[in-house]
């Protein structure tokens, strides 16, 4: 059989860490970067006699995402232990949820595609362990060094049903996941950060079977493009085992990016023998309806109704549309650019393009540029009442990117103002005309082509004669009248 | 009635758990164990079809607490108290298992 003959089957885990200011059950800071061990307390590091107490932004967190993808929320959920031997928790277990999640049977549209979600359950992040010697990996290692600075920081982990088929499937589902958690204001959704991990199971099986085949998890994929070719790549390399005879074994497989493989990871002992066992330290969360309606009224728009409604409204592609609301802050500084009276669409071109290509360009976010959704009103205002051709737009977009400064100030500040004046305007294409009376008699005698050519190397005399500043319809206009 | 947890059980439970224990203890425990399990069986004999799984003994829900910052330990206070520290973290023994 072919690789065509078997169809792949996926389900995605997704642990996202929740933008709380303090981790899940202490006052410590959650915050990614801090220096070593400066973030810990008796409670996240599990000393004698510490009692952890839930952070109820956690709990208001969970009932958005639960609004948000459809979740039914039981009355009540419970934490549990899950026990493992690993020193990035210095308990020896991360309370976590098993069989009683915040969130249960959820859902999400990826396409006009319905992809269930199985659970989503509150649990606490682990500590972050270096390896020392053998070249940092973990078995050839002499020892590790563990910061727990990221050990009880909140995270939800948001588990679909393996209803996904295809790579493309898989990223649309995360990136629309991503956008959602953002819109919802639970996370900051940074896949290069860690603060969303995504982890996939991949399994294949013949065309028409509905029995699931032999899974592999697949982890370390750090930004969309990395999973979609993980995917690829696992999906290819189990249709090759199963073609030649091999059989699939339920194993995890590290991603390596830059060798553009999975491999197979040293295999856990009795690794699913967690001995979860309800955590005797908390009390079960029972979401009161009061709880439940603060969770329902801090949602806002969500992506895709936010894209119909541009669509709509302004009139721009369901394309447009879809960039300005994945890329991080875009949308939000296109409503204020709109609030601030500039006209959607042309809102959309600077922020989809000339913005959206710096950002890419400089690696910078939105949030610390110069420019303010203010200044890009006035930049459209400047262009809609002619005072600035599109192409002098651009340069003074480009210095308020770069500078605090207002679109006004720098027509001022480089003399830049479209001249509209038929007057001078007129007065100017008078000059590049009598000093080209010979271009004029080729034009006046040429065939289409040369008529063509000579007028716009007049046209070409006239915007240098104007420095550029010329309104390039009025010249265009002056110069027909002259030459007919 | 059968064994309610064989030697094999408790063997694995204490490799979980990373504990060497001799042929006595293991002989020892497994007999201990059956006794703290044949008294869970005679609650299991009563009809409790109607009682709800009790994940906790006291009356209480929703225990939060405020999102708000609270000052965390004095580094070098904490690790001077570990077995081992380096480079401003907790050092541990060479890891031989997977991350879970």
């Amino acid at each position: 059989m072919s690789e065509a003959e078997y169809e792949a089957v996926m389900g995605l885990e997704v642990h996202v860490e929740l933008a709380t200011a303090t981790k899940l059950f202490c006052g410590c800071v959650n915050e990614f970067g801090s220096e070593p061990n400066t973030n810990i307390c008796p409670v996240c590091l599990g000393l004698p006699g510490s009692l952890p107490v839930l952070n109820e932004k956690v709990v208001e967190f969970a009932l958005r995402i639960g609004e948000a993808f459809h979740f039914d929320v039981p009355e009540r959920s419970i934490f549990h232990r899950k026990n493992y031997f690993y020193p990035d928790m210095p308990k020896d277990f991360q309370t976590s949820q098993y069989d009683s999640p915040i969130c249960a049977d959820g859902y999400l549209e990826v396409d006009g595609v319905r992809i269930g979600i199985e659970r989503a359950h509150m649990e606490e992040d682990t500590g972050k362990t270096t390896h020392v010697g053998g070249g940092g990996r973990i078995h050839d290692a002499d020892h590790s060094n563990v910061d727990y600075n990221r050990a009880g920081v909140p995270l939800m982990e948001i588990v679909s049903r393996p209803e996904m088929h295809t790579a493309e499937q898989a990223k649309g589902y995360v990136s629309e996941l991503r956008g959602i958690l953002e819109a919802i204001g639970v996370s900051d959704v940074k896949m290069e950060e860690g603060s969303m991990r995504v982890d996939a199971n991949v399994s294949i099986r013949p065309v028409g079977s509905d029995t699931l085949g032999t899974r592999a998890e697949i982890k370390n994929m750090n930004s969309l493009r990395s999973l979609g070719r993980a995917i690829e790549y696992e999906i290819s390399r189990q249709v090759e085992l199963v073609e030649s005879g091999g059989r699939v074994v339920q194993e995890t497989r590290h991603w390596d990016e830059s060798a553009g493989i999975t491999h197979g990871m040293r295999s856990k002992e009795g690794s699913e023998d967690y001995r979860y066992f309800p955590e005797p330290d908390l009390v079960p969360v029972a979401p009161t309806d009061a709880m439940r309606a603060t969770a329902r009224a801090a949602i806002g728009e969500l992506p895709a109704a936010r894209r119909e409604r541009m669509v709509a409204q302004w009139g721009i592609s369901e394309t447009d549309a879809r960039t300005l609301v994945e890329s991080p802050g875009l949308a939000e500084f296109a409503d204020a650019t709109v609030a601030a009276g500039a006209p959607g669409k042309d809102v959309t071109n600077w922020l989809s393009g000339e913005v959206l290509a710096y950002l890419n360009e400089t690696g910078l976010s939105l949030a610390v540029l110069p420019l303010t959704p203010g200044k890009l009103a006035e930049l459209c205002t400047l262009v809609s009442d002619g005072t600035l051709s599109r192409n002098l737009a651009k340069d003074v977009l480009g210095e308020c990117l770069r500078e605090p400064k207002d679109p006004k100030a720098v027509v001022a500040e480089r003399g830049l103002a479209q001249v509209n004046d038929e007057g001078e305007l007129g007065a100017l294409v008078d000059a590049v005309l009598a000093g080209n009376a010979e271009t004029i008699e080729e034009y006046r005698n040429g065939d289409d082509k040369l008529r063509k050519k000579k007028r716009g190397f007049l046209m070409g005399e006239v915007m240098k004669a104007s420095k550029g500043s010329g309104n390039p319809q009025v010249l265009n206009r002056l110069l027909d009248e002259r030459l007919n | 009635m059968a064994d309610p947890i064989s030697r094999a059980d408790v063997e694995h439970v204490a490799k979980l758990s990373r504990l060497a224990l001799t042929e006595d203890e293991v002989e020892h425990l497994t007999r201990e164990l059956a006794g703290i399990l044949g008294h869970a069986a005679d609650i299991e004999a009563l009809d409790l079809d109607d009682v709800p799984a009790t994940a906790h003994p006291l009356p209480l829900v929703n225990v939060l607490r405020e999102d708000e910052v609270r000052p965390s330990l004095d580094r070098a206070e904490v690790l001077a108290q570990a077995p081992l520290a380096e480079d401003d973290r907790f050092r541990v023994p060479r890891i031989l298992g997977e991350a879970p």
